[in-house]
């Protein structure tokens, strides 16, 4: 399967198979984008067995605002394109804050009727909810 | 200064409200606080703490105004948001209970008067958890070290949550005793164990003898799918002046009420029993948390 190089923009890999449309509606990134995108899913990794890559192009993915993804995939890494060639890399980390993303995992929580959601890492890394105080993992909030 | 959580308190300012309302219970202390205007929002039932706030108020010097859900314009559609964003005007602090978690911090981060929360869903009940440690030390003149047995629908009940937290902070010991499938959120055990190195043991039958508070809080029948399982344990978890035989003499027992049928009403006569006294207690302990929204 051929995919075209990028010029310009953001390549996602090592994403958890399954999740590259999970980590689409993160970045926000829906019909009305105007640029390529591609999306391969079930890539054979000698890592992870199969992964799911995402090259998006015409978008610099931001360190924080690429954190959101670990949320569904901690360990995708990050390549930031310029020319054609990969001006820097990163693997995603858990963010300490979510805010205005997912939703609480509490279904009696005032976010689920429309307050914007916001969630604190713990120590241990769970989420908690600034509203309901409810501790939820990171894959419960999205 | 809002009252959203226990967690946002720290203990010295615990000890501020306790030793505040202990002076205005004394007589010994008015609140500064007269001539203000509180607005109390119940979008659900109360009678304690909605009256006690009331009675706070007034006894402080303070007026009240009262918002009523079933004859406002909620009827018509109006929001959450809205509402209290309109009756921060009307007043100099909110004392907010609804049913939805959250609701209590959703209104302090919105507006800029005090908010107290009278009890978000099944999340916070921060004044009542005031109360309860104001009872236990003006029963036994400490908290810690005490043994402290929470007992009943631990899974549900938003005070126990909220008390063995303080408990926590306090350096109580705590001993949990519920049916099985109303047990304590574990990892939230397990939270006050890492952060106050609390000592907490777990029982699964009534028994007291080493108990110096025996704190009860109602099994909620509707919370079973079986109705004759929630009879029986219903039945098993009320307590019997039997029950309180090997009971130490100077016991404590506290209930937040309503109370339906989890103590035997023969107990209510007895020395150890303590919970109207603690839901009176509710006037000064919310006079003092008034001084403190209000002052800050």
């Amino acid at each position: 399967m051929q995919v075209d190089k990028i010029e310009m923009g953001t390549v996602i890999d090592h994403i958890k198979a399954g999740k590259a449309a999970k980590v689409m509606k993160l970045l926000e990134i829906g019909e009305n984008y105007p640029h390529r995108v591609a999306i391969l899913i079930n890539v054979p990794s000698k890592m992870m067995k199969t992964k799911d890559i995402v090259k998006i192009e015409g978008k610099a993915v931001s360190e924080e605002g690429a954190n959101i993804i670990a949320l569904v995939s901690p360990g995708a890494s990050i390549n930031l394109i310029r020319n054609s060639k990969i001006e820097k890399k990163f693997t995603v980390a858990l963010p300490k804050e979510v805010n205005g993303l997912g939703h609480c995992a509490n279904p009696n929580c005032i976010t689920a009727e429309g307050a914007k959601t916001r969630f604190k890492m713990e120590g241990d890394g769970r989420y908690r909810c600034h509203f309901c105080e409810r501790r939820s993992n990171a894959e419960e909030l999205v | 200064m809002d009252v959203i959580s226990i967690r946002d308190m720290e203990k010295k300012d615990i000890e501020g409200i306790l030793d505040s309302a202990e002076a205005i219970h004394a007589g010994r202390k008015k609140p500064g606080i007269s001539g203000k205007v509180l607005a109390t929002l119940f979008f659900e039932a109360s009678t304690r703490t909605k009256l006690s706030f009331q009675s706070a108020a007034l006894r402080s010097g303070m007026e009240f105004i009262d918002f009523l859900p079933e004859t406002s314009s909620l009827k018509k559609g109006e929001s959450f948001e809205d509402t209290v964003k309109t009756v921060e005007g009307y007043a100099d602090a909110l004392v907010i209970r609804h049913p939805r978690e959250g609701s209590a911090r959703l209104a302090a981060d919105i507006l800029g008067k005090p908010v107290i929360n009278g009890g978000d869903g099944g999340n916070q009940h921060p004044t009542q958890t005031l109360i309860d440690l104001y009872s236990i030390r003006k029963n036994k003149g400490r908290i810690k070290g005490l043994n402290v047995t929470l007992f009943g629908d631990l899974k549900h009940a938003r005070t126990m949550r909220s008390l063995a937290y303080a408990l926590g902070m306090f350096e109580a010991k705590v001993t949990l005793v519920s049916p099985q499938g109303l047990e304590m959120d574990q990892s939230y055990v397990k939270e006050l164990e890492e952060r106050f190195n609390l000592q907490v043991s777990v029982k699964t039958e009534p028994e007291f003898s080493e108990a110096d508070v025996l704190y009860v809080c109602r099994i909620q029948q509707e919370r079973f799918a079986d109705p004759l399982e929630a009879k029986r344990v219903t039945e098993r978890f009320m307590i019997r002046k039997a029950d309180l035989k090997g009971a130490k003499d100077d016991l404590v027992i506290l209930h937040p009420l309503p109370k339906i049928n989890e103590i035997e009403n023969s107990i209510d006569s007895m020395k150890q029993a303590k919970y109207f006294e603690q839901a009176h207690n509710g006037v000064p302990v919310r006079q003092a948390v008034l001084e403190y929204a209000l002052s800050r």
